[in-house]
């Protein structure tokens, strides 16, 4: 499975009709071509997101075929919006009700790092805290453009998951976890601020 | 010789067994080899909306509210009742106008005894 198979010998094959696959390659392409969103809106980039899915864009051209108002059917948590910490909570618990595998696509300024409402005592900065996220999108709010290459950056990146081996993906390794703790409303923040297990923030370097 | 009719039904039965078995098992093979469940008090919760549930479902509701039925059966059920009467009412007999003035005044009677319990009031 893990053996590669020879491109040249593989191409050959393919002009006379004959099409080589592994079972990893069938496997993902299988599941990148069809990933459900979950139906989960919470401030204007979530009006992005939906034209994303109306006719215009169409991210079912791309595989992303319907948004499922149950994160029991979804592979794909796009969190399209301010995160609030009084929301916070619930998009964990969401989260953790989402089947393996499951994918998280950070989309607009404020879902990566609380954007133009950062300094609000109500707004969490990144959603990244909580839960890991796979794709970010930059942008307030990115287009709808953007928002399907970061969903094509996300193909990419389950195309290249392994199946086997020491770095096979996330869902099939039993030992990473599928669920993460839910913060609770603490007397001034959410408890704890962040889940130190999936937050890694940059190491600010300085050079005097 | 010509197969019996019954064996296409046979074969039928066998189809629709197998059809659904075959991606079932091989689901099962793929988690059996590939992908560890991972369940959890979370996944398994009965609700899905992301807001913890609570209490408990097996409620009970007061038997106070019979009153709305009541007073649901005088307004609307007794409208439908109307409509079919007010569009037959040159055609009908003395005998049926009779019975629905007996029927109205049933219904009227109950609006007078809700009014004069009070039922009416907006705010209690």
């Amino acid at each position: 499975m893990t053996e590669q198979i020879d491109e040249g010998l593989r191409s050959e094959l393919q002009k006379q009709g004959i099409w080589v696959t592994s079972m990893q390659e069938l496997y993902n392409w299988g599941r990148q071509n069809s990933i459900w969103p979950l139906q989960f809106g919470l401030a204007c980039c979530a009006i992005e997101m939906i034209a994303t899915a109306a006719s215009r864009y169409d991210i079912a051209r791309f595989g992303g075929e319907i948004f499922r108002p149950s994160p029991r059917q979804a592979d794909l948590m796009i969190v399209a919006g301010t995160v609030t910490k009084k929301m916070a909570p619930q998009i964990v618990r969401l989260y953790n009700q989402m089947p393996d595998p499951k994918y998280v696509i950070s989309m607009g300024a404020c879902a990566i790092s609380g954007g133009p409402f950062k300094q609000g005592y109500n707004v969490l900065k990144g959603i990244d805290r909580y839960i890991p996220v796979d794709v970010y999108i930059p942008g307030c709010p990115p287009r709808p453009e953007a928002l399907l290459h970061a969903f094509m950056e996300l193909q990419r990146k389950i195309d290249s998951q392994k199946l086997t081996g020491k770095a096979k993906a996330e869902h099939l390794d039993a030992a990473q976890p599928s669920e993460f703790p839910v913060p609770a409303f603490g007397a001034h923040d959410l408890e704890p601020p962040a889940n130190p297990n999936v937050f890694h923030p940059p190491k600010i370097e300085r050079h005097s | 010789m010509a197969p019996n009719p019954y064996v296409f039904i046979v074969i039928f039965v066998g189809v629709a067994l197998v059809f659904p078995l075959i991606p079932l098992a091989l689901a099962w093979l793929w988690r059996r080899f590939f992908q560890p469940p991972k369940p959890g008090a979370e996944k398994n919760a009965t609700y899905e909306c992301g807001v913890e549930s609570i209490g408990d479902a097996q409620i009970q509701f007061r038997s106070q509210y019979y009153l709305y039925a009541i007073i649901f059966l005088i307004f609307d059920v007794e409208a439908i009742f109307l409509v079919p009467f007010a569009v037959a009412f040159t055609g009908l007999p003395v005998g049926a106008f009779i019975a629905i003035l007996i029927f109205l005044f049933l219904l009227i009677e109950g609006l007078i005894w809700a009014w004069g319990k009070g039922c009416l009031q907006w705010e209690r």
